[in-house]
């Protein structure tokens, strides 16, 4: 069976409303066994002390900002190319989960860079490109919400997206130029030599794998409320005609 | 040859973004302080936040007279594509906004004492930084035409997207101050301009058919 | 119970206070969201399915 089979409402409906509660247990104990053994069971680090114990948070919510973002492309130029409605209401139920981690590696690269650079916010090439971003999610999530015609807002927010995807990238380039920065150079690189030693670096792989399930589990969730409030629409709008 | 004349009808707005750039000069040193030393050091921030801000201003307007008088309806099925009026109308926003703003800002810069080194940077970075503020500016425009007020959504929108032009155009005047080497970030605005001006008409014209249904 | 975080207790606890605040909310946000939605179809569902006979 085709995956496009799914991008049939119906289809999706019904086929989400079984795989939902296995996402919602499956996130649930990731995120629970992850973050108890990072946080009770993992040794601090000789440079950053406890801190490091942040890393169990910043990264995966980190990685998914940007996933998401990803998702929100890919779901956008499937919309362009086979006007799937699922794949629009998918993009837009994904921007707040995507805007929320987000905020999370906001405020934890804030909390974790206060006692490490001595700074509560440093306009570090990374953090500054997580901040654009938020004003990218802000754009595109003002966007669906201003437009009140459902195929509209779709088409539009697709092609902001897209665009946004490119000045996206070029903006992190031009921040990495603007300012060399105090973050560490990449930890998870992963065919160089390790820079994370296994203690840290297992708790934080179910961590991460906990964060790409909450995004999956909520975006299911959400897409399905999106699904259920554009039949509204509709059924709403056959009232005003009748 | 009317469709040309409506192409190119900028829609006013000539004064605003001036005043707003020559205002910003006056309130930031009011504001900062009048020590020169830093006001020169951040003059190439203000000057070039300054000129990102007052192009904002005069942005809605590009389609909002056509929209609301059916000429943009005309204009699309006219035998001129729809991404050339896109970049007939940037140009002519450009014409109204950017070039102005780029031959008023030496003599701002002169408020926010500028160093001496950086005004011929400073022209030149705004004089193919600005195109880009134009371009980008009609994209955002024609993505939310069809809205009754949507100039403050056309800067949340906007905004980011400048992101890269504004820090690649500071950093031209503030190296030119300096002496150091600005080729890099010279050739890479250069490069977002020329992109900008090729790509963003497509994008610009598909939202103006979206709007247009 | 609580490991002994030092002078970092902030940074770490802030953080994962935080995290956990933000993720709560986006949770509570889009259950509220289904909840209402959910509701409105029903009731026009019903309207629309009494007259459609």
């Amino acid at each position: 069976m085709s995956i496009w089979e799914y991008a049939n409402p119906k289809r999706f409906m019904q086929s989400s409303a079984w795989v939902l509660p296995w996402a919602v247990g499956l996130t649930v104990l990731c995120l629970v066994v992850g973050l108890v053994w990072g946080f009770f069971f993992t040794p601090d680090d000789a440079k950053q002390g406890a801190t490091v114990k942040i890393i169990y948070l910043h990264v995966p919510s980190a990685m998914m900002a940007i996933n998401a973002w990803v998702m929100m492309l890919v779901a956008s130029l499937i919309w362009i190319v086979r006007r799937h409605h699922v794949s629009a209401l998918a993009a837009k139920a994904a921007a707040p989960v995507g805007l929320t981690f987000t905020l999370i590696a906001l405020a934890t690269g804030a909390l974790w860079g206060q006692p490490m650079w001595g700074t509560w916010w440093a306009w570090d090439p990374r953090l500054t490109a997580f901040l654009i971003l938020t004003l990218f999610y802000f754009g595109y999530i003002a966007l669906w919400a201003a437009i009140e015609n459902p195929d509209t807002a779709a088409d539009l927010t697709a092609i902001l997206c897209l665009v946004g995807s490119v000045f996206a990238l070029l903006s992190r380039y031009a921040v990495n130029f603007w300012n060399q920065g105090l973050h560490q150079g990449a930890t998870l690189s992963l065919d160089k030599e390790e820079n994370i030693s296994d203690v840290f670096w297992l708790p934080l792989l179910v961590c991460i794998a906990g964060f790409v399930l909450l995004f999956v589990t909520m975006v299911l969730m959400r897409t399905r409320t999106e699904i259920r409030a554009r039949r509204l629409q509709a059924l709403l709008a056959r009232e005003r005609v009748a | 040859m009317r469709d040309l004349r409506l192409a190119i009808r900028s829609g006013g707005g000539f004064g605003l973004g001036l005043a707003f750039f020559f205002l910003l000069a006056i309130l930031v040193p009011l504001g900062v302080g009048p020590d020169g030393g830093t006001l020169g050091r951040i003059a190439p921030g203000i000057l070039w936040v300054g000129a990102l801000l007052a192009c904002l201003l005069s942005l809605d307007r590009i389609f909002a007279l056509d929209f609301e008088d059916g000429s943009l309806d005309l204009l699309a099925t006219a035998p001129i594509p729809l991404e050339a009026v896109v970049a007939l109308k940037a140009l002519a926003h450009w014409l109204v906004t950017g070039l102005p703003l780029t031959l008023m800002a030496p003599g701002l810069g002169v408020l926010l004492n500028l160093p001496p080194a950086g005004y011929g940077w400073l022209v030149l970075s705004l004089l193919l930084g600005t195109p880009a503020l134009s371009v980008i500016g009609a994209f955002g425009a024609a993505l939310v035409v069809g809205l009754r007020r949507g100039g403050l959504l056309l800067s949340l929108l906007v905004l980011p997207l400048y992101v890269p032009t504004l820090i690649f155009g500071a950093e031209v005047v503030r190296r030119g101050t300096e002496g150091l080497a600005l080729a890099t970030p010279l050739a890479l605005m250069a490069g977002i301009s020329l992109g900008a001006a090729a790509l963003l008409p497509f994008a610009a014209a598909a939202a103006l058919r979206v709007n247009l249904r | 119970m609580l490991p002994d975080l030092g002078k970092y207790s902030f940074a770490v606890l802030g953080s994962y206070v935080a995290t956990v605040v933000l993720i709560v909310g986006l949770v509570a946000l889009s259950l509220w969201q289904r909840a209402r939605v959910k509701q409105a179809l029903a009731e026009v569902e019903a309207r629309q399915g009494k007259t459609d006979g």
